[in-house]
């Protein structure tokens, strides 16, 4: 099958009408047009700058470079969920929690499927672990960062509660109990929502993608359930990780609430 | 004060319940013999009987209730019958030592006399202490064998009258 490549003129009929919406913002006065035209801006520099370091990691696939880029995705998330919690653990905790949990999560899947299941030589080929990694990050990041947001906000709602199950001699994780739950299942229905309407709400990206690329939807398909399986275990085990730590750095040595070890983000 | 020696805040000094420190004692297991009663309840569960693990219907005749009021949905109740509950609550747990933050502020004379009577035979019944913070001269004259008074961040010994 031929592949349809993209000039420079295809690209700036897109581009002509990102323009016309941001034309039409300003004279509408939505106060949004330059942020249409600034983040436009921004896509075009970040998909080119992103190409040009794939090109040259696909040229040399050297083991050092792979892991240089999963390092710095895995940085930029760990940063990514620290900032999305309204309360955050003080001190290294809050970048080190969220990063540690995606570290583990992230990488045991994502490593176990491309050395199970894709099985290429070498196994670190980066025309799969690259975008592989890139996708599992993108969502163990949403589910860990919802996890552990919850867990802070209703912690501080019901702190009274939960102190008053800690007097009646409740163990910590008996007074946490409900909130250790609810925070959990708050990582985890982003995903368990998207394999419930996949294909028929929504058509995956990944999957429209290897289609509009020529390969047989039967096999995009199947690529797309692997990627929906492991995007699945990857933010079930790292909301859990995470939210079972930080359950337990709420609480001290003596089972005390320790919500000075959370600190309100600034506006 | 009473927080720490439940030993909910981190704090200086030790704490004996008998001749063993809080240090060596679980803390779930310390906080149980300890049996604080803070100033306003809190409630988890829908109903009353589910924050129970062994009601005794002994204790609820004796704070006016009866075995119905295990059934009581939490959200119905007056606060005074909540802070009542409360008590009841902490009092299955068979607590060593009692640590009351004004028990009776929310109820009316009655039932103000019916929760003194109550933690009098509990205290000769099961020989626990009682420490009972209280803004009533009154009260403190009729449930007090010693009187402490903070004055400035320190304790005062007062004259028993």
């Amino acid at each position: 099958m031929n592949i349809v490549t993209i000039s420079v003129f295809d690209l700036s009929i897109c581009a002509i009408l990102v323009l016309l919406l941001a034309g039409l913002s300003f004279q509408l006065r939505l106060g949004v047009g330059k942020s249409i035209l600034i983040a436009a801006a921004r896509t075009v520099i970040q998909l080119m700058l992103i190409g040009l370091v794939l090109n040259a990691v696909f040229a040399d696939a050297h083991g050092g470079w792979i892991a240089l880029i999963a390092l710095i995705m895995l940085l930029v998330a760990g940063r990514e969920v620290m900032m999305r919690q309204h309360r955050r653990f003080k001190g290294l905790w809050g970048f080190g929690l969220g990063s540690l949990s995606m570290f583990v999560s992230t990488f045991s899947v994502t490593i176990l499927v491309l050395v199970a299941v894709i099985g290429e030589d070498p196994w670190y080929s980066p025309q799969y672990a690259i975008p592989l990694l890139g996708m599992m990050f993108g969502n163990t990041m949403n589910g860990v960062a919802l996890g552990m947001d919850r867990l802070t906000q209703m912690t501080w709602q019901n702190r009274l509660i939960v102190e008053a199950r800690l007097m009646l001699g409740q163990n910590w994780r008996e007074a946490a109990s409900d909130i250790y739950r609810e925070s959990i299942r708050a990582g985890l229905i982003p995903i368990i929502n998207a394999m419930a309407v996949a294909g028929v709400v929504s058509l995956p990206g990944m999957m429209m993608g290897q289609i509009l690329a020529g390969v047989s939807p039967m096999i995009a398909v199947n690529y797309q359930i692997i990627i929906m399986f492991m995007i699945a275990a990857g933010t079930g085990f790292g909301t859990i990780v995470a939210v079972t730590i930080g359950m337990r750095r709420l609480f001290d040595e003596r089972e005390r609430l320790r919500l000075d070890r959370v600190i309100l983000a600034a506006k | 004060m009473l927080r720490a020696i439940a030993d909910l805040d981190p704090h200086h000094g030790k704490v004996f319940l008998d001749d063993v420190e809080c240090n060596d004692m679980r803390p779930g297991l310390w906080r149980r013999n300890i049996g604080l009663l803070p100033a306003e309840s809190q409630w988890w569960h829908e109903t009353v009987g589910e924050h129970f693990t062994n009601a005794d219907t002994g204790l609820l005749n004796a704070l006016g209730f009866n075995e119905d009021a295990l059934g009581y949905q939490v959200v119905r109740l007056s606060s005074g019958e909540r802070q009542r509950l409360a008590l009841l609550r902490l009092l299955c747990n068979q607590p060593r030592t009692l640590l009351l933050d004004e028990p009776t502020a929310s109820l009316d004379p009655e039932n103000t006399i019916r929760v003194e009577r109550l933690v009098k035979d509990y205290r000769s019944s099961s020989l626990a202490s009682v420490i009972w913070v209280s803004h009533d001269p009154k009260q403190i004259e009729r449930v007090s064998n010693r009187h402490l008074r903070m004055v400035k961040g320190k304790l005062v010994a007062q004259p028993i009258s």
